[in-house]
């Protein structure tokens, strides 16, 4: 056991005893769970003298959850032993992910499966603690809702949750998207291929990517209109200029020696372009494919704000904040958060099959 | 007939900031069609340079320079010879085998055609079994075999070689050069090899250009009369001694050590 986890088992130990003394002020069968839970998170304290395996540091955390977020409402107030068995549950969490990630740490470059284990558990931990406090604690649902009366607003409005989605996502995001980064792709090729381009395309570009979102977009919903062009158009301009710069440097990624080759074979510029440039640029083009995902939903969003039809995610937001139906603001939140690292994600998967060559995906020397 | 490569009062000169730099002054050469010939010198004696401006990677700025009795410029179009750098410059996303194919797609070959060359280059470099390999699982010797391989596929006659051996450590480095040897031998090309090792430019070549810089001259020419047939131990024998003395002589006649130090 290293240091961090012998004192995180010390003080789980210690403080579900202390926590279990503090329990018998109430009435024995009041939380039981939650009870039972301390007296074995005060057992496990055994592990000094008999190794534990790290599944039993997971039962026990998972224990832990549960025994919190069903006590919740036994004792109003909560007592302070409950806040307590909410820090020993959570230890035997912390716990329980520390010793996985050593003992994984070997295997992990070979099984993505895994990998994927350390972050679902760390964010089921964040999620019950985010619960047991806004509903332990009563905050204002206005402040910040429970995620579970998150889940609930989602699945109660999944209709027009997936109306907004499409409105927003489908209909500005994707199109805006594929015209911004297609278009920076193609304006690159020719920037790179013309230095009258280069010295006035470039700048003017610059230029475009210093407009502020917030100015741009009530201009195009006067150009194009409240429904999802003027938004696809904003996504356009934010995504245009990333792609621009990345797709230049990537084009002259290519070392001389390899052009001198193309060169001694006589290949015409096209065949260069087709053969040597454009697949060497192919971890720029990426990357700012990877940003652009992330700027076309915000965009999008942002966008909405300037004007809309009656649909649509950033359309929610701003006048579920008026009407101060909160729940239904972070439910498209997690669907903002949920479609844009999907997205990111899709393009991440993408990327690692096209650029398997480059050093940075395959994980070896240049 | 013609010289392969026929150079007369060649001069270039580069022009950079800090004035103008004379990389190759008055250099007059004759290649025949089959010679093995080194280029050999210390580093800024113009050798690379030579070679380049035969490719028609860089421009004469005086002189007259013809290969196969045509202008650079319309040799390297004809496809009149194979380059081997001093990488190997394998394209990462190819796999070997379309690493070699990549000059034939270029030149419109079918790919019938493409596959029967890609696999005999690759039997004649020993690559076979390694085709569907990307360049970063192979050694590096075995990488600068596949350009060798690569300059060979469209079987122009004239190869250039630039240090092609020149990042590998000895061994590889004498295991090459006998195969090249052999594959010089097989295949009949004429070769241009530019090095900085006076054993291996002895062991190979049939004639050794002795360089030396500032300006880029030649300071030597040396006809070898070592047999063709050439065991690695021929570098023990007196000849291959008084060739490679003779090599040795030439360097340090064209180049001051006390000036340089």
């Amino acid at each position: 056991m290293s240091q961090l986890q012998y004192f995180l088992a010390l003080v789980a130990g210690g403080l579900a005893t202390a926590a279990l003394a503090y329990s018998f002020v109430t009435p024995f069968e009041q939380a039981l769970l939650l009870k039972a839970f301390l007296a074995l998170g005060c057992l496990s304290l055994i592990r000094f003298f008999v190794p534990l395996g790290l599944w039993v540091d997971g039962a026990l955390a998972l224990l832990g959850a549960v025994a919190v977020l069903t006590s919740i409402g036994a004792f109003v107030p909560p007592l302070p032993f409950f806040w307590m068995a909410v820090v020993v549950a959570w230890l035997f969490a912390w716990l329980f992910v520390e010793r996985l990630s050593k003992s994984l740490a070997p295997r992990l470059s070979d099984n993505a499966g895994l990998g994927l284990l350390i972050p679902v558990v760390f964010g089921a931990a964040l999620l019950v603690i985010w619960e047991v406090v806004t509903r332990g604690a009563n905050v204002p649902p206005v402040l910040l809702p429970a995620p579970s009366a998150i889940g609930a607003q989602l699945a109660n409005s999944a209709p027009i949750l997936w109306a907004d989605f499409v409105q927003t996502f489908i209909k500005s995001v994707l199109p805006g998207f594929a015209i911004g980064c297609l278009s920076g792709l193609v304006v690159a090729i020719l920037v790179d291929r013309s230095p009258f381009l280069k010295a006035g395309l470039l700048p003017i570009g610059n230029f475009m990517s210093a407009l502020p979102i917030i100015g741009i977009a009530p201009i195009m919903v006067m150009w194009f209109g409240f429904d999802w062009q003027s938004k696809a158009a904003v996504v356009v301009a934010m995504t245009f200029f990333p792609m621009l710069v990345n797709t230049v440097a990537g084009l002259n990624a290519s070392s001389s020696i390899e052009r001198d080759l193309m060169r001694t074979y006589a290949a015409d510029y096209w065949q260069t372009l087709l053969k040597l440039r454009l697949p060497a640029a192919g971890p720029f083009i990426f990357n700012a494919l990877k940003i652009n995902s992330t700027l076309a939903l915000i965009g999008a969003i942002v966008a909405e704000f300037f004007g809309t039809p009656v649909v649509g995610m950033g359309f929610r937001i701003s006048t579920g904040v008026g009407r101060l139906a909160i729940d239904l603001v972070w439910a498209e939140i997690a669907v903002a958060a949920i479609a844009g690292s999907a997205f990111y994600g899709v393009i991440a998967l993408i990327e690692r099959g096209v650029t398997f060559w480059h050093p940075s995906v395959r994980g070896g020397r240049a | 007939m013609t010289s392969v490569v026929s150079a007369t009062n060649l001069g270039l000169t580069f022009k950079t900031n800090d004035g103008d730099v004379v990389a190759l002054s008055d250099v007059n050469l004759t290649i025949e069609k089959g010679e093995f010939v080194s280029f050999i010198g210390p580093s800024g004696c113009g050798k690379t340079t030579f070679l380049r401006t035969i490719a028609d990677l860089e421009r004469p700025t005086s002189g007259s320079l013809t290969i196969n009795g045509q202008a650079p410029e319309r040799a390297r179009k004809d496809r009149a010879y194979g380059y081997v750098f001093q990488a190997p410059a394998l394209y990462p996303w190819r796999t070997i085998e379309k690493n070699v194919a990549l000059p034939l797609e270029i030149m419109g070959y079918t790919s019938a055609q493409q596959a029967e060359r890609v696999k005999r280059t690759m039997d004649l470099v020993n690559l076979a079994g390694f085709e569907k390999k990307y360049p970063w699982q192979l050694s590096g010797g075995m990488q600068q075999r596949a350009s060798i391989a690569r300059a060979l596929s469209f079987d122009a006659d004239l190869l250039l070689m630039d240090e092609p051996f020149g990042a590998l450590d000895e061994i590889v480095r004498d295991h090459l050069n006998s195969e090249l040897l052999k594959l010089w031998d097989r295949t009949g090309k004429t070769i241009c090899f530019v090095t900085h090792s006076i054993p291996e430019a002895v062991y190979l070549s049939t004639k050794i250009v002795v360089m030396s810089p500032r300006p880029g001259r030649v300071t030597d020419v040396i006809e070898s009369d070592l047999p063709g047939e050439r065991p690695l131990d021929i570098r023990e024998t007196p000849e291959f001694l008084a060739i490679a003395a003779r090599v040795r002589d030439g360097l340090r006649a064209g180049h001051s050590y006390e000036e340089a130090l």
